[in-house]
């Protein structure tokens, strides 16, 4: 059997409800990986999360680790520790005793050093008699992240840890909760909605939708080979063209977009397009240039973004170099970019046969 | 919960966290919480009040509705329960008048002394209603501060309903104050920006959402007044009374226990109604304090602000004139004698009064040793029934059992002190059916005031645990704590923060308690109410001068440990009272 998590055919259903909120759900966590759960609220990826937990009662399947069945288990027998979006912080107690109390029946010294050690890792040193009324909601999730770690669990679970946190401070904690996971050789599973999130911290991402596992990819395969429509919708890709069987009958943009991929895909096979399949060309016009109509421009982070219509592929964003600008209603030359393009497989055709 | 007992699981046969496999001690402990608390409800509340019931409507081993028709036939009856219900909602409306613009003062404005005046505000509600009624009619009668005035309030019902407002504004005060502290301001600023007049503001976004809690307050508040009984009985005279009068009275001067449990069936309809009431009316109101978190809004006091004006006008008004005034008055009243000023009033409190065995000092060494066993059996049973409904199984049945036992225990706050007193009459020569008179042993005291004081327990330390967040208890679990230390670090920890309070509560309900034990306590071991009230109904300026030391010695004593139990919290613990 395999190390780590391992989550077999797992069903979790409430109540009264129409549909299980996780459906036959698979999923291996090896030691030491860090896989995020990523999906739309209500998906079920919390539900799964807390089924791993012991929370919620399975209807079906098995929890495992290291190849044992958990099932049966207690919560707190399982040495599984959760991270809650709030923190959950316990309000009666101070920093010190918040991080302790999974460290019960260790010696007093040993407790201290342990706290000591983890208020250091999360950035909070010095911070043990604070009241934890007192903490910002950054410091709060800093603290429940220490104390979630304090008892070593040999696998740790994060519920949206960094939701309730405004943007700027997300981002930044992101990459501080990645450096403590890999500091701290923790395996993790981490739930989001957030696909920069779930990008930033994982080393491989499970993309849930209604209650099943639709994809599991390293966050660069992922982004690069959505396994279906659904996932790449999810991910943020904004059109789907499909490849026809008569390329020089279609549209102009049709046929750049599927000139521009490699290797070329077959007919039928539908592209996924993320904001930047199109390019503004502010040179001299080209072969193989493409005309849209611009409905609306905005700048996002300083680049420009600019929302085209274009016959065949429909409302997409394209980019233009920064400051460029023209008035809504004008037409654009653009030029396909083969990085923003994505080829869905199952239509997949080999390169030797598309080309016959 | 169904599936996962039914699926089989060959693979993994340890025990689930729920189903076949808890361990003993769990089943043992959560069946103790449940038991312990049912049976003496069970013996001690249920029991008796059956056996009234049983009075009312079987004669002779056989169903007999002649009793109704008689009681229910005299005109006195009707008389009674007209007054009762009148003298209720008049009391009703002046504490919920005079209680909401306290609570936006106390709770939504910042001031020098607030903190001094929140207390003050509180000490009426544990005051004993015997003390109430004496300092009121000290305040009214012929010679009284007011009594001079020619108002000729002693022994009217505008008497008797102030008193009850003097008791009850602190209800609506903690209830609605509770929740205004807890209403995020910007629901009523975003109607501001959206053009709504501070009026419009107020009845449209702030008085819909502390409905709830005013409705919760109100309804507890006629509950109150309807079964008051210490305070009716000392300033009603002959007059006027209220059904918990009236089956003290056919009991112990008419000797007709059967129009006393007749009358007990009538008011156990009311108590009922107005419970249910309160029980839709907290619902609501906890299920609102969930949504929000406390807010610290509070503004010091403008007086420019019509509305802060109002509520300080409403609030002097209050805390002087209703709360300050007959207080004051029945110390000073207290300290005048025939010879003059001084402490011979006090003095006489040392020696046997009148016809009585024993000096008020013994009375008040009595009523202290009752008290704490009362206080002890009330916080051991309403601490347990508090855990257990604090619950939130998964089944749908066993979260129905819990509402069902939440309000069963509701039941003996309304289910008025002198039924229960009554009840112990009539059911505990042989209790259960053994061959032991519980009646001439004195125990039944302390055990008749912890009934009474249970659900105080309950509704103090409920809301602390209900306000637990589930996941506080999910995250202490993967911690590594079994349920027991998620019990005892997360559960019993935060509820402690509240027990001093119950425990204070408990001790001045059960200090001042008068209804039941005017029943139970023997003539040579008497409490400090029932002898307050028997030298109010001795003649003699001495008997009456005493009765008024013994008064103040009563509030000093209950207020003192009330004090001492509020010290004992944490600061930022309230209760929804």
């Amino acid at each position: 059997m395999s190390d780590g998590l391992g989550v077999r055919e797992v069903v979790v259903r409430y109540p009264g409800a129409a549909r299980p909120a996780v459906d036959a759900v698979s999923l291996d966590v090896p030691v030491g990986e860090v896989v995020a759960l990523l999906g739309p609220s209500g998906c079920g990826k919390s539900s799964l999360l807390r089924a791993v937990a012991g929370l919620e009662p399975l209807a079906a399947g098995d929890v495992a680790w290291d190849g044992v069945g958990v099932t049966g288990v207690p919560v707190h027998r399982r040495g599984f520790g959760l991270l809650f979006q709030d923190g959950q912080l316990f309000g009666h107690l101070d920093v010190a005793g918040n991080v302790a109390y999974g460290l019960a029946g260790r010696p007093r010294a040993e407790r201290a050093a342990r706290v000591a050690e983890l208020l250091d890792l999360v950035g909070l040193p010095g911070t043990q008699r604070r009241d934890v009324a007192t903490l910002s909601g950054g410091e709060r999730q800093r603290v429940a992240l220490a104390r979630a770690l304090a008892p070593r669990p040999r696998l740790l679970l994060l519920d949206e840890p960094l939701s309730a946190l405004d943007r700027s401070l997300r981002e930044r904690l992101a990459l501080d909760l990645r450096d403590v996971l890999v500091a701290t050789g923790t395996t993790a599973l981490f739930v989001t909605h957030d696909h920069d999130e779930a990008f930033a911290v994982a080393d491989r991402v499970a993309v849930m939708d209604a209650g099943r596992l639709l994809q599991v990819a390293a966050p660069a395969a992922l982004w690069s080979r959505p396994a279906s429509r659904r996932v790449a919708e999810f991910l943020g890709y904004e059109a789907f063209v499909e490849v026809p069987a008569d390329r020089d009958g279609a549209e102009p943009a049709v046929r750049a977009l599927v000139g521009a991929v490699e290797p070329r895909p077959g007919a039928g096979t539908t592209l996924a397009l993320a904001a930047g399949a199109l390019v503004v060309r502010t040179g001299a016009a080209g072969a193989g240039d493409v005309v849209g109509t611009v409905t609306l421009l905005r700048s996002r982070r300083g680049r420009t973004e600019v929302v085209v219509d274009v016959p065949g592929v429909g409302r997409v964003t394209a980019f233009a170099p920064a400051g460029w600008s023209c008035e809504p209603g004008t037409s654009v030359l653009l030029r396909a970019d083969p990085a923003a393009v994505a080829p869905l497989p199952g239509t997949w055709v080999a390169p030797d046969v598309a080309t016959a | 919960m169904t599936t996962t007992l039914e699926r089989a699981r060959p693979a993994a046969p340890a025990p689930g966290p729920r189903g076949g496999g808890v361990p003993p001690g769990r089943v043992l402990f959560w069946g103790a919480a449940v038991v312990v608390p049912l049976v003496f409800l069970g013996v001690f509340f249920a029991w008796p009040v059956a056996a009234i019931v049983g009075r009312g409507f079987v004669t002779d081993g056989a169903l007999d509705l002649g009793g109704f028709a008689d009681v229910l036939g005299r005109p006195r009856t009707w008389r009674i329960v007209g007054q009762t219900l009148t003298q209720a909602t008049l009391g009703t409306l002046g504490s919920v008048l005079l209680g909401v613009p306290a609570a936006y003062l106390l709770h939504r404005c910042t001031f020098p002394g607030r903190a001094a005046v929140r207390a003050f505000v509180t000490v009426p509600f544990v005051l004993p209603t015997v003390v109430v009624g004496v300092a009121f009619r000290s305040l009214l009668v012929e010679g009284g501060l007011l009594g001079g005035l020619g108002l000729g309030l002693d022994g009217t019902m505008t008497a008797i309903v102030l008193a009850l407002v003097f008791f009850n504004t602190a209800v609506v005060v903690r209830t609605v104050g509770g929740l205004w502290e807890r209403l995020d301001p910007r629901a009523e600023q975003a109607a501001r920006s959206l053009g709504a007049s501070p009026w419009r503001a107020f009845r449209t976004v702030t008085l819909p959402a502390l409905a709830p809690a005013i409705a919760s307050a109100a309804s507890l508040t006629f509950l109150f007044c309807a079964t008051a009984f210490g305070t009716v009985l000392v300033l009603g005279g002959r007059q006027f009374g209220t059904v918990e009068t009236e089956i003290w009275v056919q009991t112990t001067q008419f000797l007709d226990l059967r129009a006393a449990a007749v009358l007990s069936v009538v008011q156990l309809v009311v108590v009922v109604a107005a419970l249910a009431l309160a029980g839709r009316a907290r619902a609501r109101t906890e299920r609102a304090l969930h949504l929000t978190e406390p807010v610290d809004a509070a503004h010091p006091v403008r007086l420019r602000d019509p509305f802060d004006m109002v509520a300080v006008v409403v609030t002097a008004v209050t805390v002087a004139g209703l709360i300050a005034l007959p207080l004051v008055n029945l110390v000073v009243r207290s300290l005048r004698t025939p010879d003059g000023w001084g402490l011979g009033n006090y003095a006489r409190l040392a020696e046997p009064a009148d016809v009585l065995r024993v000096t008020p000092w013994e009375a008040a060494v009595t009523s202290l040793r009752v008290a704490l066993d009362a206080t002890v059996i009330a916080v051991l049973v309403g601490g347990l029934v508090a855990l257990v409904v604090s619950r939130r199984p998964r089944a749908a049945a066993g979260r129905r059992a819990v509402a069902g036992l939440d309000a069963l225990f509701m039941l003996p706050l309304g289910v008025s002190a002198v039924t229960v007193g009554f009840g112990f009459l009539v059911s505990m020569d042989r209790p259960l059916g053994l061959p032991l008179d519980l009646r001439t042993s004195g125990v039944l005291v302390p055990v008749a005031q912890a009934v009474v004081a249970v659900p105080l327990v309950v509704r103090t330390v409920l809301p602390v645990l209900r306000a637990i967040d589930p996941r506080l208890r999910e995250a202490a679990a993967t911690l590594g704590a079994s349920p027991a230390r998620v019990l005892r670090t997360v559960d019993l920890a935060v509820a402690l923060r509240s027990l001093g309070l119950a425990l204070g509560f408990a001790f001045a309900a059960s200090l001042g308690e008068f209804g039941a034990t005017s029943f139970l306590a023997r003539p040579e071991n008497p409490t400090l109410p029932v002898v307050i009230f028997r030298l109010l109904g001795r003649p003699g300026v001495d008997n009456y001068g005493t009765a008024l030391a013994a008064s103040v010695l009563l509030a000093a004593l209950t207020a003192g440990i009330v004090a001492v139990c509020e010290r004992l919290r944490s600061p930022g613990v309230g209760s929804s009272w």
